[in-house]
């Protein structure tokens, strides 16, 4: 099947066999090896991207199924080279160690205070929930997010 | 996060300890060491940038996808591949049997324990026998991973099932061999009985006996990336490069040399970017010894990653053991002597360092205590199971377990405190160095201090009255509150050491600065990170040292062709021996540099002082060459001393004198509900002490990270297999690595006591939280339910577990008969525990 995807912010044509995960896509296809695959059901979130805007496990999405959507990627969130606020936290708050689960951990990070734009620590636990970290033990991505919440509320304050 | 401020101990060296700096602020020469720097390999990780080993770019890669036994124990009749090379994109179908000339030698085993000890022939794909779920039959490459793995499917195998031998008493039994040519299951008994006379008499003597029988689950090492190599055939000259994902390129190469047949020096290994590796990636493993026989065969590059399915079946488990254990104490609560026994689940065959694994931890068993007498045994038996090595921590977790449970039964027994049961029997700080009744000497400690911070954290006294309170009235959400003072051995290792112990490597690490033209550095380490962040710390060290930016330091590493000698990076040793090196290294340079500077400044060498990244002559500060115009003379060579080489470069190999001795107490508060058996942690207090700090930033998230896994093996994680030998948890659907609503937020804190065995005084901290955490976590649960009458629950304490301890205390309390009042081995692994038992393990 043909599909047009854009993909930050550019677009990409493609024929594709209609089995092929998204994440494959965007691996093996359109060459962004920054969406890590941690497993095969759906459990683990490495490959967490945007799809119109939304968290989506990238491993759970047909290639087909993207057709005419909008991706961003980890790779489609720095501009002119500057890192976003929230990869930027997770610099800083030493959210990150072997950096394997990060970018799916970012990407989700980034839907949840998009729903709840100041959550508590304990909101923030049960919002990433479905992305796990075997390194941090969790504890420093919380003061990640919480940090890029709390720059945000300064901004619009 | 919440963090207790470091406080140097007395012996601090000042000159190490004399510095902090702002956050993620540039330091500049000297005051690098001990602060929270950033880690410069963040930004490409945060930005997908970084190369893992799957990401890399291959083109004609062949995809390599391996057909794996749906049995635990078979004969293989037939494997008829016909169907599967007719497929589209199959270039090549390999059985077992096709690949017997490959190999040079069997799958390397590099610790045999003792000189009798049983390991079966283990080839990279099975030929005859398979003897575990996901043990290698036959392997496909196809031009694509799908066509690939399609491919695996098709491939019809014909097996002949044998019996599953799954509990480690029926293995022991000997009822089914699992490799029949052995003659037995048992692969090895290594014992140390160093005075039997006096254990025995302390016995004999005690006022108090404790007598507690552990079950130490498998784990999965887990980490986040799957594994994955790809052997490349160099263009030209002969050569083959493999990229694995690996913590050992250095010890792999050698490997790699030894079961191929390959010329070592036309092997290169790089590890790109490693995603985790727990010990589960300290391994030498099938695919990649597959993936580099093939390549070279074919003359095609051959790619494989591993399905996380796969990972749980074929990557190595960690712990599986049974534990018993005795204490021998006196009147006061003083225990006299520690008597081990272990039975330890090889799996079904030895792996690298299997059947050390247990031995890693014979030597903690009197843990933090003075203990004049002590037994220990450990009898290696194979199972049909996936291989056990080494996973975080690596017989240490193990051991501290058992001891520190077993103190909270004694001080249950005595009725003392278990905090001031503890403080009775520390090893004193006035002690150190303490030479153990083990013969190891214990570099440096101040147990009490850890004890006391610990227990002002979390406020211990206060926790007690609530507890009391809570019992007073009543409540059903019981207060539990456990400890755990815990020490290690880790930088692994003396290599003398290492060679009593019968293993078949040193332990020693190397390191080469090399200070530009330019006056760039480029450190080259042995060591191999994969996730500890090296890159910046042996910067800060190199920065430090020679009194430069960090910013102008390039670490190079994990590729033996830049970094040809090394012994990688597991045990807690890459700061305490890898670091140690580069710390030496910049020593030699700076030595070397002072020659060139005092000849060109025609003063004496002993005139000269370095400081600040520059020379200058005492009682005359005017007078100052810095490390940068000395760089530039070294390097044109114009004027050098006589007989003096050119270039600024030094190369050191470290081989420790001693292992180092990290230590800490964690203090963990547990709420059960008795009505449902739910356990939540309420508070997690830790003060670890791993010497000198580099970074306090990553020794944190060191800290977190391993106080998580240790919570993890407490209250969810369990490798389940059924009586069939069938793998229950296969997948993270099933095996429960915890995500960040299940685990507690942790008040981390330390004391800093540095080790007098290295120049740094470090000590490491990559295991420190693991083996702290799972026994403060169980002590706290158990201590929750002492008032129920639960004595001992097995890990995982799922709610289930907790409440069916609970329910058979009560059934006790009422007399019924037959039902173990004490403990409870209840839910999944009471199946696997009940055929440990030898109970069920006949179909």
């Amino acid at each position: 099947m043909r599909i047009t995807v854009t993909v930050n912010g550019r677009e990409q044509d493609h024929e594709v066999e209609p089995r092929l995960l998204l994440v494959h896509y965007l691996r093996d296809v359109v060459g962004l090896t920054g969406t890590n695959v941690g497993c095969d059901t759906s459990s683990c979130g490495a490959c967490t991207v945007h799809l119109d805007g939304e968290a989506v496990k990238a491993c759970t999405v047909l290639a087909v199924q993207a057709d005419g959507a909008e991706i961003t990627t980890i790779e489609g969130l720095a501009t002119d080279g500057e890192m976003h606020p929230m990869q930027e936290a997770f610099r800083q708050c030493h959210g990150l160690q072997c950096g394997y689960c990060t970018p799916g951990m970012v990407m989700a990070s980034l839907s949840l205070l998009d729903e709840n734009p100041s959550p508590s620590d304990d909101e923030i636990r049960d919002g990433l929930e479905g992305n796990l970290c075997r390194c941090t033990g969790y504890q420093n991505i919380v003061a990640a997010v919480r940090q890029c919440a709390d720059g945000r509320q300064e901004v619009t304050a | 996060m919440t963090t207790v401020e470091s406080e140097p101990a007395a012996e601090a060296d000042p000159a190490v300890l004399s510095s902090t700096m702002p956050d993620g602020q540039d330091a500049s020469a000297g005051g690098v060491i001990g602060t929270r720097r950033l880690r410069r390999e963040d930004p490409a990780l945060l930005t997908g940038k970084e190369k893992f080993t799957d990401d890399l770019d291959v083109p004609g890669a062949l995809h390599m996808a391996i057909l794996r036994s749906p049995y635990a124990h078979a004969r293989i009749v037939s494997v008829d591949t016909t169907e599967a090379t007719s497929l589209p994109g199959v270039e090549h179908v390999f059985t077992g049997r096709d690949l017997t000339e490959a190999w040079a030698a069997p799958m390397p085993c590099a610790w045999p324990v003792t000189e009798d000890m049983k390991s079966p022939e283990h080839r990279p794909l099975a030929v005859e026998q398979v003897n575990h779920v996901g043990d290698g039959v036959a392997v496909v490459l196809a031009r694509s991973n799908a066509e690939a793995r399609d491919a695996i499917d098709a491939i019809d195998v014909t097996y002949e099932p044998l019996e599953a031998v799954i509990g480690l008493d029926d293995a022991l039994s000997d009822r089914v061999l699992v490799h029949p040519e052995l003659g037995t299951n048992t692969s090895y008994r290594w014992e140390l009985k160093l005075d039997e006379e006096a254990v025995d008499r302390a016995f004999a003597d005690a006022v108090h006996v404790v007598e507690e029988r552990y079950v130490q689950q498998r784990l999965m090492p887990m980490f986040m990336e799957p594994r994955a190599c790809v052997a490349v055939p160099q263009p030209t000259g002969g050569g083959l490069t493999l990229y694995s994902s690996t913590q050992i390129p250095h010890i792999l190469r050698v490997m790699l040399a030894v079961t191929t047949g390959l010329p070592e020096h036309q092997l290169r290994v790089v590890a790109p970017a490693v995603g985790g590796g727990f010990g589960g990636k300290l391994n030498v493993y099938a695919d990649e010894l597959l993936v580099t026989v093939l390549a070279h065969r074919l003359d095609t590059p051959v790619r494989w990653v591993e399905e996380r399915t796969e990972n749980a079946m074929a990557t190595i488990h960690g712990r599986g053991q049974i534990q018993h254990i005795e204490l021998a104490a006196d009147a006061e609560g003083k225990v006299t002597a520690v008597r081990v026994d272990l039975t330890a689940d090889m799996g079904a065959y030895l792996q690298l360092v299997t059947p050390g694994i247990p031995l890693l931890g014979a030597f903690l068993y009197c843990g933090v205590y003075d203990v004049g007498a002590f037994s220990f045994g450990c009898t290696g038996v194979f199972t049909t199971k996936t291989p056990t090595d080494a996973y975080r921590g690596a017989g240490r977790p193990e051991a501290t377990y058992a001891i520190e449970r077993a103190m909270d039964s004694l001080a249950a027994k005595t009725g003392i405190d278990p905090a001031d049961l503890r403080m009775r029997n520390f090893i004193g700080t006035d002690q150190f160095p303490y030479t153990a009744v083990t013969g190891l000497t214990y570099d440096s400690g101040n147990y009490e201090g850890a004890l006391a911070k610990c227990k002002d954290l979390v406020d211990y006294d206060g926790l007690r009255a609530e507890q009391a309170r809570r019992r007073d009235t009543g409540e059903t959400k019981h207060l539990g509150i456990g400890i755990s003072s815990y020490f290690e051995m880790c930088g692994l290792a003396p290599s003398r050491v290492l060679a009593s112990l019968n293993y078949s490597a040193g332990g020693w690490e190397a390191a080469t600065v090399r200070v530009l033209p330019t006056s760039k550095v480029q450190v080259v380490t042995g060591t191999a990170p994969h996730g500890q962040g090296h890159e910046t710390s042996w910067a800060m060290l190199v920065a430090d040292k020679l009194g430069m930016s960090p910013d102008d330091v390039d670490v190079l590493h994990s590729d033996t062709s830049v970094a040809p000698s090394g012994m990688d990076t597991y045990g807690s040793r890459s700061l305490a021996v890898g670091g140690v090196a580069v710390t030496m290294a910049c020593d030699k340079v700076i030595e070397k540099a002072r020659r060139i500077a005092a000849h060109q400044m025609e003063a004496a060498e002993d005139d000269l002082e370095f400081a600040g990244g520059e020379f200058a002559v005492r009682g005359s500060p005017d007078r100052t060459m810095p490390l940068a115009a000395v760089a530039f003379e070294a390097f044109t060579a114009h004027d050098l001393p006589d007989g003096e080489e050119p270039t600024l470069e030094a190369q050191v190999t470290y081989d420790p004198p001693n292992f180092s001795w990290p230590f800490g107490t964690h203090i963990c508060v547990v709420e059960v509900d008795e009505e449902t058996g739910q356990v939540d942690v309420l508070t997690y207090g830790a003060i670890d002490d791993c010497g000198n700090q580099v970074n306090p930033l990553i020794v944190e998230g060191q800290v977190h990270g391993g106080i998580v896994q240790g919570v993890a093996q407490a209250l969810f994680e369990e490798v389940v297999y059924d009586a069939d030998g069938n793998l229950q948890t296969s997948t993270l659907a099933e095996y429960m690595v915890p995500g960040a609503p299940d685990v507690p937020h942790m008040t981390t804190g330390s004391t800093i006591t540095p080790s007098p065995t290295n120049p740094l005084g470090v000590k490491g901290v990559g295991e420190a939280g693991t083996i702290g955490a799972a026994p403060a976590v169980m002590n706290a649960v158990v201590d929750a339910l002492a008032p129920l009458g639960v004595h001992d629950i097995d890990m995982p304490a799922s709610p289930m577990k907790v409440w069916s301890a609970i329910q058979a205390a009560r059934g006790a309390e009422a007399g019924d008969v037959g039902t173990d009042a004490s403990s409870a081995q209840g839910g999944p692994d009471a199946q696997v525990t009940g055929r440990d038992d030898g109970r069920d393990g006949a179909k």
